[in-house]
């Protein structure tokens, strides 16, 4: 029997046999329908990409107000429009490497200081136009300064100077980066023609589709770009990427056929999704990853026995299990997991553990009122419902916990970074730097748990400039083991991006850096005739 | 001059004014949201200094009562300025949508007007017993059920099961009119549902009131057949509390679908002024807001003056 699937599956991979009449033989030799299908796809893929039709995907995260400009994109649907028309000077791989990208060749000064990025010759922009080293330090430029409203801002920061040598562009930092290549992959610094600085909204840049038509939170329709540098990619005559912001809808749009791939399944509908005939549920754990927030400069937790007891009297199982559906992994309050590189697997995992917690709350000498804590649909999904259960996990610690519900308007603005205790989520970053950077140091904009530690803050800007990994790795350890004993954040959760896709798509690839692939699901991929 | 004319142009004047005022409560009302729009523009991401400079740039620092001003102004000079998340010509954007929820609009009542009246008048011709019994028990039913859990039922059956219509019901202009007709099918069905009643009720009970007439009994003395009486003596009597009740409809079928346009991904009106509520785009938001008003003050002016026009004392003074 062997022989004859062996044969069935040369014939699939020389496509000269459809899936029905693929998966028809099979099941006819006994074999089951679903394994069938798995050895279809798995024929298919091996025969390597096809070219040609139209991928559609539907992607939450989509307004009428969005726009083109690469600084502004904040949300999943402008995401997935932007990586499908630009390129970044790198990208960082699957497993958590740089990727030269637009660069071609990245090398660095000793001191880790200055990096030198060889541009790539002979790219051209979707006007016509060739792509040169000045359009990439004018694109750095424009998310620079304080007069940017770049999402890139603090990324470029501590860029000192630029300097054009040939087909070279020379960064020197202010201060040590050994990170540095991986910040540059970040996606708001798309390469355009002259930065942007002409017309930030254009949407011409080096990638591997030129879109078509753009009607903003809508639909954004791309065809091949013909002069692609890159033949690895762009399998699809044509993209289209609708923005359907209703699980629901997206669901079953996916389900009717009329989109080929979906992002932000709903982990509650995930298992039941995933038993549908024509498409696979795909998880991946990710970097993500839904927190309480205790400011800890506020009167309440500027004591750390009131804080270790509220860490204590989280019940994380319970949390990936009810809130995630099992489509995560327990945190352990620091932002770091197994995502990362450097990661320290030895660190103990935190318990739920209601008497030592209890302990802990008397010892604080709390007087007994009840904490509140704020939260809201716009946290995280399900963070009314995490909010009430660790309302009930810190009950049986005899912690009062009073969960108070807060409009997703405005949440942002009114109660995150403001308001003592609430929920809230990270969507993770490359490397541990960039994480502790954005959200640890002292003077971070966004340093919302009020982590403000000299000695952590040198370990940081050690380790940046370490280029030993084996002693960075040790910093870093430290540094989560502090943060995680006495910092203000409580991390019950890392998150899985949850997929689903059509079976006509092929070469789908898990990718721990976010959804759909890293939004290169759409260039990416392929179907099948 | 006429009464008539004079009546309807009060009730003209009435209408402009009252949309003035809507425009003063639509200006305040956006002031008051919490937060701000460079706020809401930048998101988790700000910081204070993009904060200041977005501020400024948007020219958030001027005074209310300026701002409201400038802005009536450019308003009735067709000016509705440029969208501040996205620097799109509120106008040209907001037209296209405008567009899409006059479609869907025109095409839901297009069913479910003459569906309604139809079927009040046969409820009417037999009254009590079972047509009429089970037109209010079904039209009831669906009036009952939430709009988006009819829209999730429809969409699973008809387009995820039988695959009839699409459930993204995302038309564009590239579309000849059959496909875009059967690309809103679904969203149409729904609307019709949760409209039914309200008009086949209303329908139903202005005839019945004028059926207790003596006119009525003449007709019948004179041998007309039930239906002929309904709609020769009695439908034309009761056609004011109809057609205002049907306007009533017509309005939310334009303004208030924003739950059917998020369930069924339909690029109209709704969808765009929540996405621009969400960021604080206040002049889309005031745009949409006018829009919305007059559209309300419109048709219901239509109303009040088809019922004077259907009134004979004022059509004929003596």
């Amino acid at each position: 029997m062997n022989e004859k699937i062996e044969y069935l599956k040369r014939r699939v991979a020389a496509r000269k046999m459809s899936r029905r009449e693929f998966v028809g033989r099979a099941t006819a030799m006994g074999v089951s329908a679903a394994a069938a299908g798995t050895m279809f796809a798995n024929a298919v893929q091996a025969a390597g990409p096809i070219r040609g039709g139209t991928i559609k995907a539907g992607l939450s995260g989509g307004a009428s107000s969005d726009t083109l400009d690469p600084a502004l994109v904040a949300s999943e649907a402008t995401h997935g429009i932007l990586r499908t028309w630009s390129d970044t000077l790198v990208n960082v791989s699957r497993d958590g490497a740089v990727v030269p990208r637009l660069a071609e060749e990245i090398t660095s000064s000793p001191d880790a200081k200055t990096w030198n990025f060889r541009i790539r010759k002979g790219v051209e922009f979707h006007n016509g136009k060739t792509m040169t080293p000045e359009d990439v330090v004018a694109t750095i430029e424009r998310h620079t300064g304080d007069d940017a409203k770049s999402g890139a801002q603090g990324i470029v920061k501590g860029i000192e100077s630029m300097a054009i040598d040939g087909d070279i562009v020379a960064i020197t930092l202010s201060q040590a980066n050994a990170d540095f290549p991986y910040l540059m992959a970040d996606y708001h610094l798309a390469i355009q023609p002259n930065g942007g600085k002409d017309d930030p909204n254009a949407g011409i840049g080096t990638g591997a589709y030129i879109i078509e038509s753009n009607e903003p939170g809508v639909r954004t329709t791309f065809r091949r770009n013909p002069n692609d540098w890159d033949e690895n990619r762009g399998y699809a005559d044509n993209v289209e990427i609708l923005v359907i912001n209703d699980a629901t809808a997206r669901t079953s749009a996916l389900q009717s056929g009329q989109v080929d791939m979906i992002n932000r399944v709903d982990p509650k509908v995930a298992g039941l999704l995933d038993r549908a005939p024509n498409l696979t549920v795909k998880n991946v754990s990710g970097r993500g990853h839904y927190v309480f927030i205790m400011r800890i400069e506020t009167d309440e937790f500027v004591n750390n026995d009131l804080r270790m007891a509220l860490k204590l009297a989280i019940n994380r199982q319970e949390m990936v299990d009810k809130i995630l559906r099992g489509y995560g992994s327990v945190g352990n309050d620091f932002p770091i997991n197994a995502a990362y590189p450097l990661f320290d697997d030895t660190i103990e995992q935190r318990e739920y553990d209601p008497e030592r917690a209890a302990e802990y709350y008397r010892k604080s000498g709390h007087d007994g009122s009840p904490i509140i804590l704020r939260t809201s649909d716009a946290a995280f999904p399900g963070a009314v419902e995490a909010a009430q259960l660790f309302q009930e996990s810190a009950r049986a610690a005899g912690i009062p916990l009073e969960v108070k519900r807060e409009p997703s308007d405005g949440y942002w603005s009114e109660v995150w970074n403001v308001k003592p205790f609430c929920a809230s989520y990270w969507s993770g970053r490359p490397v541990q730097d960039q994480m502790y950077s954005t959200a640890y140091l002292s003077t971070a904009e966004w340093n919302d748990t009020q982590w403000k530690r000299p000695e952590f803050d040198a370990m940081l800007i050690e380790a940046k400039a370490e280029l030993d990994p084996a002693r960075r790795k040790e910093l870093y350890s430290r540094m989560a083991r502090m943060l995680r004993d006495e910092g203000g954040l409580i991390l019950p959760m890392f998150n899985d991006f949850v997929d689903a896709i059509s079976t006509r798509v092929m070469g789908y690839e898990d990718d721990p850096n976010g959804e759909l692939m890293d939004h290169f699901a759409m260039q990416r991929c392929w179907v099948e005739g | 001059m006429h009464p008539i004319v004079k009546l309807v142009a009060q009730r003209l004047a009435l209408g402009i004014l009252l949309l003035f005022a809507a425009s003063v409560l639509i200006f305040a009302g956006t002031q008051i949201l919490p937060g701000d729009v460079a706020q809401s523009i930048l998101g988790q991401s700000a910081t204070e200094t993009s904060l200041a400079n977005l501020r400024e740039q948007l020219g958030l620092n001027e005074p209310a009562v300026t701002r409201y001003f400038k802005w009536l102004f450019s308003a009735l000079q067709g000016d509705l300025g440029t969208a501040l998340t996205n620097g799109a010509d509120i106008a040209e954007s907001l037209g296209k949508r405008l567009k899409n929820t006059l479609f869907l609009a025109a095409c839901a009542a297009v069913v479910s007007v003459p569906l309604a009246i139809t079927l009040g008048l046969i409820a009417v011709r037999f009254r009590d017993r079972w047509p009429d019994k089970l037109i209010s028990a079904v039209t009831l039913t669906t009036i009952s059920i939430p709009e988006f859990l009819l829209g999730y039922v429809l969409a699973y059956f008809i387009a995820v099961k039988l695959g009839w219509a699409p459930s993204v019901a995302m038309i564009s202009d590239s579309m000849s009119l059959f496909e875009k007709l059967r690309t809103v099918a679904l969203p149409v069905a729904v609307l019709t549902m949760v409209v039914l009643a309200h008009m086949m009720r209303m329908t139903r009970a202005a005839i019945l009131n004028v059926m207790q007439s003596a006119y009525i009994e003449t007709a019948e003395l004179k041998g007309l057949s039930g239906l002929e009486v309904i709609r020769k003596h009695a439908l034309p009597n009761a056609i004011a509390p109809i057609v205002n009740v049907v306007m009533l409809n017509l309005a939310y079928l334009v303004v208030g679908v924003v739950v059917v346009e998020v369930v069924f991904v339909y690029p109209g009106l709704g969808q765009y002024l929540v996405d621009h509520v969400s960021k604080r785009d206040v002049p889309v938001v005031q745009a949409c807001g006018l829009i919305f008003a007059a559209v309300y003050i419109g048709l219901n002016m239509v109303a009040d003056i088809v019922s004077i026009l259907a009134n004979p004392r004022l059509r004929h003074p003596k």
